[in-house]
């Protein structure tokens, strides 16, 4: 018969298609079991996570996914409390200095690598100079500018090749002593030597880079196990970790979630542990769906509306007032706990709570909500610029509910027209910010690099600094955050930044609307999950029950 | 016959460069600077910015990036994607990942789907008849991610039958519901098609005549009636093939199944044009290879048609 014969084509092609996707790979799941309550030292737990955009090499560790694995792979001189966010030694024995621009490093001794090599200062000048070199490719290269040597390491775009491959402002003395010798006075140095970049690297990591970066080897709490890509990453305790915040846990797995809503399913049924962050779709309902095991809690991460002061019609030292109006014309109270579902917490300052030199109140009564305050100050101040005003954002965020709410809000109280105006996604309205071509409003953030206000000011709301998206630019708040740079002690820095402040509240250069919370939660098979304000779980306090 | 396939596998090689040329172009013209925000919320360091485009082959001209593209296509090297990992990798992931999906959810349509049509189909009219019509009505109705979430809420988190989402991708057995809810629209559709060409067809004079000549009636609705009432539901199972595939992105959300539907979006969301292209290319090469059985099992079904 005719169609027995053209059958077999069919079977073959079939066949064919079958046979190319026969490839499998076969893999175990662990899971951990659960009764009495326990501590089980040894037990695992998993955390919602997804695919890192970058190798994990401390310098390049700019994202959340990436980043927060860093931090568990290495340790740093400092790391910060995450409790209060003090600062405290870890690899450091001491820092010292006397002029803020001179430090001397000491080590303690007996920190090793998990390949078993010790730290020693040259694992961090080493370090140091890798990553600032722009031909390594770290996101983070920049963030040695304040060490001397570092122009001739990574010049600016129009001075020409490097001369250098080492930062002359560090030198090692011996094995566990090093200073760093800097351009100008920064008195929070040693703050800044918690961040991620200035963790240590094995001398292994030198002669294969890549190979490191996606097997990295730290010397931190938690010993890199494997990376299944899209799957997850698994870290495990490191069991002769010296520093004071050892697991009390057998190690952690990075799971890749493709949606938040999957992982908080998986959380409701006890198969993933850890969550990063309940999705907006459960937010209404966590708290009734976890009870106790539900976090809701301050992070240092704020959340701006700026003005794109650089169009000529904002430069009117006048249109201060109208934007001082702007800012009371919004009902930060309601659409936190309407529209965000208490997922935020107003703003009544330019820095986060929890942060060291946080002032509850500098921005004063510019940031309580008054419509008739508000529609008086933009009359005087000569009315809005073209009496309409557009806040640029990326609709892939979740930010058109509050800005409508925004915009809505200002309309009804002031008159003045507010549109959003949605852009397709984070990379194409920061394409537009970082242009400077923003018409009039823009949605801005700010997470914190580290737990001190000099990070939420200067590095926002400085002349030229990389975050100023508001083109910013006054001649007193940078004298004063200059002033606080030379301080002597952190204390008097973030006093003097707090003046600074002050300054911005009465310039309004960005509205800050509200402060982020960490809104997460955790399974029944763990217990002491407490988040650090950066909104990251203390890995290594977790306990897992037996 | 066996010039047919030649011809159309020949044909295939014009689709595929002209797909994998237009594609390409495409992500090029998608806005925004992929590299830029690494930064996030910071303005990127120039110095670096520029190193990075020069490493990734971004500070190129446009055709210049696509003619190297395509030479090392041809060596079989992909590219390499802004995370350090080859795409080929990527690929070799995901695709099986979403085949293994696709092909499970296609196999229960086809089972099912055509049972209950052919089912309905010989009693029209009955109470079976109108039930399906009702339920595949609902099926249709549903939105996916609604099914979806009902679904994995019943069986997931209140029956804990399964866990709620796939813990691990290369197993089939957890792919169990995932594959039912993504092959539950089609397999309405396909219980549909069956039923009506079956309902129609059964009054047709060579179904008279096998039923006059005494035929038992097992191979009269099987050999006759089933397979002449095929060609509709065949045409729609051979494109529904590719949509499986492609179109799995909401499924694999929801049960966070790591397939190509979320490697797609990842790498569109971050413009990268050969890894996008990468993976397009493997979708039309289903699409194409879906095409062609299809076309085949029609001289199957009809002897009538036939190709040389």
């Amino acid at each position: 018969m005719r169609g027995g014969s053209q059958a077999k084509w069919v079977v073959a092609a079939v066949a064919v298609a079958l046979a190319a996707t026969a490839c499998s790979s076969s893999s175990d799941s662990s899971s951990g079991g659960s009764s009495d309550g326990a501590v089980n030292a040894q037990g695992v737990f998993s955390y919602q996570s997804a695919e890192p955009q970058r190798p994990l090499q401390p310098a390049n560790a700019m994202e959340n996914q990436g980043g927060r694995i860093v931090k568990q792979l290495f340790t740093g001189l400092v790391d910060y409390d995450p409790a209060t966010g003090a600062l405290r030694n870890q690899v450091a024995d001491k820092i010292e200095t006397t002029d803020s621009k001179t430090y001397t490093v000491t080590l303690k001794s007996g920190w090793t690598f998990h390949d078993g090599t010790p730290v020693t200062a040259s694992s961090f000048v080493k370090s140091w100079n890798w990553s600032a070199n722009p031909a390594n490719n770290q996101i983070n290269s920049d963030w040695f500018s304040d060490i001397v040597g570092y122009d001739a390491v990574h010049p600016d775009k129009d001075k020409g090749a490097p001369t250098a491959k080492e930062m002359s402002g560090l030198k090692v003395i011996d094995d566990t002593h090093f200073t760093i010798e800097l351009s100008d006075t920064v008195s929070y140095f040693t703050y800044k030597l918690g961040y991620s970049a200035f963790f240590p690297l094995p001398e292994g990591f030198f002669s294969d880079p890549e190979g490191y970066g996606q097997k990295p080897v730290g010397n931190g709490p938690y010993k890199f196990v494997s990376w299944e890509h899209n799957k997850a990453i698994t870290l495990a305790a490191y069991d002769k970790y010296t520093g004071t915040n050892k697991a009390k846990n057998g190690g952690i797995v990075f799971r890749a979630y493709t949606s938040p809503e999957a992982a908080y399913k998986d959380l409701m049924s006890d198969t993933l542990d850890v969550l990063d962050q309940v999705d907006s779709t459960d937010l209404p309902k966590y708290k009734d769906d976890l009870g106790k095991r539900a976090v809701d809690q301050a992070q240092g991460a704020i959340q701006n509306i700026s003005f794109a002061l650089y169009n000529a019609e904002w430069t009117d030292p006048a249109k201060a007032k109208v934007r001082q109006g702007l800012s009371m014309a919004i009902d930060r109270d309601t659409i936190t706990k309407t529209v965000l579902n208490n997922s935020r917490q107003p703003a009544d300052s330019f820095v986060a709570p929890g942060v060291m030199g946080y002032k509850a109140g500098t921005c004063g009564d510019a940031c309580k909500y008054n419509p008739e305050k508000a529609k008086q100050l933009i009359t005087e101040g000569g009315g809005v610029p073209g009496g309409k005003i557009g806040i640029i954002y990326n609709s892939d965020g979740g930010h058109k509910e509050w800005v409508d709410a925004v915009c809505n809000s200002i309309r009804q109280a002031t008159g003045v027209e507010c549109l959003g105006d949605p852009k397709p996604d984070f990379k194409t309205s920061r394409d537009i910010i970082t242009k400077k071509a923003v018409p009039s409003m823009m949605r801005t953030g700010w997470v914190q690099d580290y737990p001190l206000n000099a990070n939420f000011l200067r590095d926002v709301y400085g002349t030229g600094a990389a975050a100023n998206d508001a083109g910013y630019s006054s001649a007193e708040f940078d004298k004063l955050s200059h002033e606080a740079d030379a301080a002597t002690s952190v204390e008097k820095t973030a006093d003097l930044y707090q003046q600074a402040e002050a300054v911005l509240a009465k310039d309004m250069p960005a509205i800050p609307l509200w402060y982020y919370k960490t809104n997460s939660g955790y399974s029944k098979k763990v217990q002491n999950v407490k988040f650090n304000s950066f909104g990251d779980p203390v890995y290594t306090d977790v306990e897992v029950k037996k | 016959m066996g010039r047919f396939v030649a011809r159309r596998l020949l044909q295939m090689i014009p689709v595929f460069l002209g797909t994998t040329a237009l594609i390409f172009f495409m992500v090029h013209l998608l806005p925004g600077d992929p590299l830029a925000a690494l930064w996030g919320d910071k303005a990127p360091d120039p110095v670096q910015l520029a190193a990075l485009k020069h490493q990734q082959g971004l500070d190129q001209p446009l055709l210049q990036q696509y003619l190297s593209y395509m030479g090392n296509l041809l060596t079989g090297d992909f590219g390499t994607s802004l995370d350090g990992r080859p795409v080929l990798d990527k690929i070799t992931d995901a695709l099986p990942v979403t085949v293994r999906l696709a092909l499970f959810a296609f196999a229960i349509e086809i089972v099912v789907g055509i049972a209950i049509g052919l089912f309905s189909g010989l009693r029209r009219g009955k109470l079976f008849d109108k039930g399906t019509l009702v339920l595949t009505l609902l099926l249709i109705a549903i939105p996916v991610p609604v099914l979806g979430f009902v679904v994995q809420t019943v069986f997931g988190q209140n029956l804990k039958w399964v866990t709620p989402t796939v813990q691990d991708s290369n197993d089939i057995t957890q792919l169990v519901l995932p594959a039912v809810v993504l092959g539950s629209l089609s397999l309405a559709y396909v219980a549909r098609l069956t039923r009506t060409s079956i309902a129609e067809n059964i009054k047709a004079d060579y179904v008279r005549t096998a039923v006059a000549k005494g035929l038992p009636r097992r191979k009269v609705i099987g050999t006759h009636l089933l397979r002449n009432s095929m060609i509709p539901v065949v045409t729609y199972l051979g494109t529904d093939l590719g949509n499986l595939m492609a179109g799995a992105i909401v499924t694999e959300g929801i049960f966070n199944v790591q397939g190509v539907g979320h490697a797609l979006y990842q790498a569109i969301n971050m413009k990268e044009g050969a890894t996008v292209s990468g993976f397009v290319a493997f979708l039309v090469l289903v699409y194409l290879a879906a095409g062609l059985i299809v076309d085949l099992l029609y001289a199957v079904l009809d002897p009538r048609i036939r190709y040389a």
